[in-house]
C-alpha cells in the first residue's frame, strides 16, 4: 500500500530503479553481490544514488502515511462509545505516530533530515497513501479501517521486513510486531456491532460499502500500468506484484466478511473454482487517480491539519531550543 | 522563520537485566532530559525496569569497516550522513 | 439521577471523573501536537488517565451497588452528576495552557495517591499504588515543559504567564475543605484535600519559579465542579463524549 506512490512515479515515466549512469563500477558490483546474497546494506555502506533516492522517497512516504493516518481515526477518539474502545483507539493512533517516527528515523540515516521530509509533505511534493483522504463518517468506519485498511497494510509490510536496507528492515520488524493488534481490534469492533441492534448492523454495512473499493485501490495500479522496476524487486523494496497482493487480500477478506455477516459492494464477486480465487469487479481508476491528484474528499483537510499543527507548534519548538541555548550559556558562564 | 531543528539523538535500550543495551532508533529532542523522556515514550511504551541511553547522534564516533570513503565526506567517523551533523562547503551543499 | 450523598462514593467520583475529563481533554490533541514525539507523550498521558478513570469509576459503581459499571457512569450521567474539579474541564487552549494544567493537576494527584496508600479501602489503596508511578512521570514531563516554555522565548514566556493567570484561580478548589473531605478523612478512607496543599505547593512553586513565572495573588474565586456545579464547558465536552451511547440506548459496543 505504501509503495503506491512509487508505482505512480513509475507510471508517470520516472524510473526510480534505473540509475542514469553507473557511479562506481567496483562498488556497484560489490553492492549488487551483497544484495543478491541477501546481506543487508547499512547506513554508511556505498549505495547507488538511485537506491538511496528510492528508499528516501518510499520510507518517508510510508512515514507520512502513518502520520496522516492518525487523523481519520483520531476523529473518533473523543466520541468512542465505551471507555475500553476509547483506550484501544487512542493506543492504536499512538502506535501509528510511533511508526511514523521509526520510519522518519530510518529515512534520516540516508542523509535527509526530518524537517526536509515534513516540508516535502506540507508543500504537496511528497505523497501519502491516498486511503487516508476518505472521511470517517461513523463509528463503524473505525472498525472497517482496522479490518480492511490495516489488513491491506499488513500484507504489504511483512515482506518489507526482509528489505535490503538494514534500518528500514528493522523499523518494519518493530512495526509489524506492534501492528498485530490493529487489525484484530477493528474486526472485533465490527463483530460486536453486527451482533447488536439493527441500527448498528446498518452502520457497519454502510461503512463497508464506502471503504471496500478504496481499500482495493491501496494496492496501487494494475501491474501492466506500473513499471515494476527490476531493481526495486531485487533490492527488496518492492516485493510481490500489486495485482497478486490485491488478489491475496480479496481471497483472505471475503470469508471474513461472510463471518461478519456483511455484504461486499461488488456484484461481480464470485468464487472461481478453476482459478482457485475470488473473481471481482473492475476498480474505478478514475476515482483512484483523482484522489492521488489531490481531488479526493479530504485531501485538503488532511494536509491543512498537518500544516496547522506544524505552524502552530513553531513557537513551542523554538522555545525549547532557546531554553537549551540559555542553559548552555549558563553552564559556560558558571 | 525557524531554521534550526531539534538535534537528533540515538536511543539504546536494555530491556531487562542480563542483556546489553541495543540500538533501536532515534528521536529529535531539544535537550538530554526531554530526549530521555521521548525515547521512553516512543521506544519502550513506558515499560518499567528498562534502561535507556540517549546520545546526541553527532557525538557518536564510528568505526565502520564496511564503509567506503566518500568524495565529499569530511566526517568519515560519523554514524551516518545527516544534514545537521556537519556543515558542507557551499560548493557541494546541494545534498 | 438524584444527587449522591454518600461521602465515600462522592470522594471516589471526584477522583474518577477528574481523571476521565482530563484524559478526554488530552486526547483532543491527537494529530495536532507541536512535534511528533509530543504526540506520543500526550497520548500516553491520556491513556494513563483513562486507565485510572476506568479503575476508579468501576470501584465507584461497586460501592454504589446500583449495577452501574464504568461506561454507565461515564456515558449516561448528566453534567450535574459529575464530580470532577472544574480545572480539568476547561478547554485545552494552547500547548502552554495544556502543560501547565497537567502540572497543576497531576502534582495534586501525586499528593492524593500518596495519601491514599493508607486508605481503609484496599482497592482504592491498590489503585493509588499503581497510579503513582504513572503520575510521577506526568508531573516530571509537565514540569520540564513548563520550565522550557516559561524560560524559553519571549512569546513562550508570555503564553505561559497567561496560562498561569487563567488557571491558577481554579486551583483553590483543590484545597477547599467540605463535608465529603471531612467524612473521608475521619474514616481513614482518604486524605482531606486541604491537607494536600503544603505538599503540592512545595512541588509546584519551585517549578513555576524556575520557569520565571509570577504566581497570581489569591482571590475570592472558587470553582465548584467537585460539588457538581460546573462551568459551561463540561456540557459541551460530555455532549460530544456521550453522543453515541445516548443515541443508541442499550447497544453494546
Amino acid at each position: 500500500m505504501y509503495t503506491q506512490a512509487m508505482d505512480i512515479a513509475a507510471a508517470k515515466g520516472e524510473k526510480p530503479g534505473k540509475p542514469t549512469r553507473l557511479e562506481n563500477p567496483e562498488y556497484q558490483a560489490q553492492f549488487d553481490e551483497k544484495v543478491d546474497r541477501g546481506d543487508f546494506i547499512e547506513a554508511k555502506d556505498w549505495m547507488p544514488e538511485a537506491y538511496r533516492r528510492t528508499l528516501v522517497r518510499q520510507i518517508s512516504q510510508h512515514a507520512h502515511s502513518e502520520i496522516v493516518g492518525m487523523l481519520p481515526e483520531g476523529n473518533w477518539i473523543t466520541r468512542a462509545p465505551s471507555l475500553k474502545r476509547k483506550s484501544i483507539l487512542l493506543a492504536k493512533v499512538q502506535d501509528e505516530g510511533g511508526h511514523g517516527l521509526y520510519l522518519y528515523a530510518a529515512a534520516e540515516t540516508l542523509g535527509v533530515s526530518r524537517d526536509e521530509l515534513v516540508e516535502a509533505l506540507h508543500s504537496g511534493k511528497a505523497k501519502y497513501s491516498s486511503i487516508f483522504n476518505y472521511p470517517t463518517l461513523t463509528w463503524a468506519d473505525i472498525g472497517v479501517i482496522g479490518w480492511l485498511v490495516d489488513g491491506a497494510a499488513i500484507m504489504n509490510q511483512i515482506p518489507l521486513c526482509r528489505c535490503s536496507y538494514g534500518p528500514y528492515a528493522r523499523a518494519m520488524l518493530r512495526i509489524c510486531k506492534e501492528e498485530s493488534f490493529h487489525q484484530r481490534q477493528g474486526y472485533d469492533l465490527l463483530l460486536t456491532m453486527m451482533q447488536g441492534t439493527p441500527a448498528q448492523r446498518d452502520m457497519v454495512q454502510d461503512a463497508v460499502n464506502r471503504w471496500w473499493w478504496p481499500s482495493l485501490m491501496m494496492f496501487g495500479p494494475h501491474d501492466a500500468q506500473s513499471q515494476n522496476s527490476a531493481d526495486s524487486m531485487r533490492w527488496g523494496i518492492k516485493r510481490i506484484s500489486n495485482d497478486e497482493l490485491r488478489q491475496k487480500f480479496v481471497d483472505a477478506t471475503v470469508p471474513q466478511a461472510q463471518v461478519l455477516g456483511v455484504g461486499l459492494p461488488d456484484p461481480h464477486l464470485k468464487w472461481n473454482e478453476q482459478r482457485g480465487h475470488w473473481d471481482f469487479g473492475a476498480i474505478d481508476w478514475d476515482e483512484f487517480w483523482n484522489v492521488v491528484a489531490g481531488h479526493g474528499p479530504c485531501n485538503r483537510e488532511r494536509l491543512q491539519a498537518r500544516v496547522s499543527a506544524w505552524e502552530e507548534g513553531a513557537w513551542v519548538r523554538e522555545a525549547a531550543l532557546a531554553h537549551a541555548d540559555k542553559r548552555a550559556a549558563r553552564a559556560r558562564a558558571a | 522563520m525557524e531554521r534550526r531543528q531539534w538535534p537528533l539523538w540515538e536511543v539504546f535500550i536494555r530491556s531487562r537485566n542480563g542483556l546489553d543495551h541495543k540500538h533501536c532508533g532515534s528521536v529529535h529532542a531539544p535537550d538530554a532530559k526531554l530526549a530521555l523522556q521521548m525515547a521512553r515514550d516512543v521506544y519502550t511504551r513506558r515499560q518499567e525496569g528498562v534502561s535507556l541511553w540517549v546520545v546526541r547522534s553527532d557525538q557518536i564516533v564510528a568505526s565502520d569497516p564496511q564503509a567506503k570513503p566518500e568524495l565529499f565526506d569530511p566526517a568519515a567517523d560519523k554514524i551516518y550522513r545527516h544534514p545537521t551533523f556537519y556543515q558542507l562547503p557551499d560548493a557541494v551543499d546541494h545534498m | 439521577m438524584a444527587e449522591t450523598r454518600e461521602p465515600r462514593l462522592e470522594y471516589v467520583l471526584r477522583l474518577g471523573d477528574s481523571a476521565l475529563v482530563l484524559g478526554q481533554r488530552l486526547s483532543e490533541w491527537c494529530g495536532h501536537a507541536p512535534v511528533l514525539e509530543e504526540e506520543l507523550a500526550l497520548a500516553n498521558t491520556a491513556l494513563d488517565l483513562l486507565g485510572q478513570a476506568r479503575l476508579l469509576l468501576t470501584r465507584a459503581g461497586q460501592m454504589e451497588g446500583a449495577g452501574r459499571d464504568e461506561d454507565a457512569l461515564a456515558f449516561l450521567r448528566d453534567p450535574q452528576a459529575f464530580r470532577n474539579v472544574t480545572l480539568v474541564e476547561l478547554p485545552n487552549g494552547d500547548f502552554a495552557r495544556t502543560v501547565l494544567r497537567n502540572l497543576l493537576f497531576c502534582a495534586f494527584q501525586e499528593q492524593l495517591w500518596a495519601g491514599l496508600r493508607a486508605s481503609s479501602d484496599a482497592e482504592l489503596a491498590a489503585i493509588a499504588a499503581k497510579s503513582a508511578k504513572e503520575t510521577r512521570y506526568h508531573v516530571e514531563h509537565a514540569a520540564d515543559w513548563c520550565v522550557r516554555l516559561g524560560d524559553g522565548t519571549d512569546e513562550s514566556h508570555q503564553r505561559m504567564q497567561e496560562a498561569l493567570d487563567t488557571l491558577w484561580p481554579y486551583t483553590a478548589e483543590l484545597f477547599t475543605a467540605d463535608a465529603v473531605d471531612e467524612a473521608a478523612a475521619a474514616t481513614g478512607f482518604g486524605p482531606a484535600w486541604a491537607s494536600l496543599e503544603a505538599g503540592w505547593q512545595k512541588l509546584v512553586r519551585p517549578v513555576l519559579e524556575e520557569a520565571t513565572l509570577a504566581v497570581p495573588a489569591p482571590t475570592a474565586f472558587r470553582s465548584t465542579g467537585k460539588g457538581g456545579v460546573h462551568s459551561e464547558h463540561l456540557g459541551h465536552l460530555l455532549a460530544l463524549m456521550q453522543t453515541l451511547p445516548r443515541s443508541h440506548p442499550g447497544a453494546r459496543w
